[in-house]
């Protein structure tokens, strides 16, 4: 069953994958210029796009255990999923730049050394910057070990947003903590369940 | 009846006044829901008819008021106020409600009271939000005598010359235009007045972020953002950010409040 399942999956083209994961940008688009997005507009693209750029994260690091534990291969796909969640992080700070923060770059700077909650997103979003800068085969040949040592950041930067969205509320909410809590588990999945590092670095290059 | 009509106060703003639209489908009543649209969904639950407000502590005539009592509708002021909400946006609105000062003389406050208490209804078969206990429920507040018998204080019990909306606080609030959103406490079932700072729900919640005071204040930042500035809900994409006003932009009226205070020591 889930050797059929990879067969057809090794069908599917990576620009399916983009496709898909671009459709809830579209829908984003389509909203604002519907005025589908409520009394606060600017806050629903801010909210939207940072959700969806951890759902992604989530998915990426959802392909290696899936491998491991169901024998299920996304590997092949694996690239462009984190690199849509890297699309969406960026759309995220972009509107919080333009639409929320209004171009005040002194207040700005003065939030982003000075909260938490805006440290914590800044560093995963830095985080992710340097893990889509080198997510190309030139990076990977040439950077041999220190790669896979890199893009473990991948672990870090999720839990960091995960912190990000909840720290950014004024009580605890249900949504954000069941993300933390299930990212968390893929960590220990990770850590506990023997994911040798050999295995790990045979299941990256074989996908790319 | 849905049309209610308000005398005009000099108190009101002329600023440009946010739509009936942003004022109801964008609200923080987490009795209902966290999500800025969760009250408007959920809170036609509430029965707000009959209603009382049990007035007691250290007043002369203590008993359960109507709210037809407490805010006749020939007595109806239209405040055209800014709301500043303690996350940064804000708005204008044009309530329709009483001076808290008529209220309180009209009960007789006794010479010892320093304080009134508020507290909103506590009934999660009308307020499902309180099935989760994001905060200690009832919502509580608060305010210093002066403060509540200050003229900007008021009971509202209408917006936009129409009976206020479930989602707003029906069928009676407190508004307090030079404080956090947040102290204007909504569905309000009792008052107490008492020597006693009174406990507050956010203040219970998180001391170190949010305080008894409460007042807006531009150079005292919540612990976890700037209060430096705001976006006024309305504004659109491209509407910016403003600066936030010392009190609300109501300093003229109320600094004498807190001559000789450290506001940022009292937040």
């Amino acid at each position: 069953m889930v050797q059929r399942l990879n067969l057809w999956l090794r069908q599917v083209p990576v620009w399916a994958v983009w496709l898909l994961g671009l459709i809830p940008l579209g829908l984003l688009v389509w909203d604002t210029l519907q005025g589908n997005l409520g009394v606060d507009p600017v806050r629903s693209i801010e909210h939207r796009l940072g959700r969806t750029a951890i759902y992604f994260l989530l998915a990426t690091l959802t392909v290696t255990p899936l491998l491991r534990l169901a024998r299920l291969n996304l590997m092949r796909f694996r690239r462009a999923l984190g690199l849509i969640c890297f699309t969406y992080a960026t759309c995220h700070v972009a509107a919080w730049v333009v639409f929320d923060m209004a171009f005040l770059w002194a207040q700005m700077l003065k939030d982003v050394v000075k909260r938490p909650y805006l440290v914590f997103g800044m560093l995963a979003f830095v985080m992710l910057l340097a893990l889509a800068l080198t997510s190309n085969r030139f990076s990977i040949t040439h950077m041999g070990a220190r790669w896979r040592q890199l893009h473990r950041l991948a672990y870090p930067a999720a839990i960091l947003a995960a912190a990000h969205w909840l720290w950014a509320l004024k009580v605890w909410e249900s949504w954000p903590l069941t993300i933390l809590l299930l990212l968390i588990t893929l960590l220990s999945l990770r850590i506990f369940l023997g994911f040798r590092v050999f295995g790990w670095f045979r299941s990256v290059v074989g996908c790319l | 009846a849905l049309g209610l009509n308000g005398a005009p106060s000099a108190l009101s703003t002329d600023e440009k006044q946010n739509s009936l639209e942003d004022i109801t489908h964008y609200n923080n009543f987490y009795e209902f829901g966290t999500g800025k649209t969760d009250p408007v969904q959920y809170s036609g639950s509430l029965k707000t008819s009959p209603w009382s407000v049990k007035i007691d502590g250290l007043v002369d005539r203590p008993g359960s008021y109507g709210v037809e009592d407490l805010a006749p509708e020939s007595a109806l002021e239209e405040r055209i106020y800014r709301l500043r909400c303690v996350e940064a946006w804000s708005m204008v609105i044009p309530w329709l409600g009483v001076p808290l000062a008529a209220v309180l003389e009209k009960v007789g406050v006794q010479s010892g009271a320093k304080f009134v208490a508020f507290q909103t209804l506590h009934d999660p078969e009308q307020m499902p939000g309180q099935r989760s206990r994001i905060l200690d429920w009832p919502y509580r507040e608060g305010l210093r005598l002066d403060e509540a018998m200050h003229p900007l204080t008021i009971l509202a019990t209408g917006l936009y010359g129409r009976v206020l909306p479930n989602q707003n606080g029906a069928p009676i609030r407190l508004v307090v235009p030079w404080k956090y959103g947040f102290k204007s406490i909504k569905s309000v079932v009792a008052i107490t007045l008492t020597d006693k700072q009174p406990q507050c729900s956010w203040q219970m919640s998180q001391p170190g972020e949010y305080g008894f005071y409460a007042n807006v204040n531009p150079q005292v930042d919540h612990p976890r953002w700037s209060q430096a500035t705001e976006r006024r809900i309305g504004a659109g994409l491209f509407g910016g950010r403003q600066d936030t006003l010392m009190f609300n932009g109501y300093g003229e009226q109320v600094a004498g409040l807190y001559a000789g205070i450290d506001l940022a020591k009292h937040y």
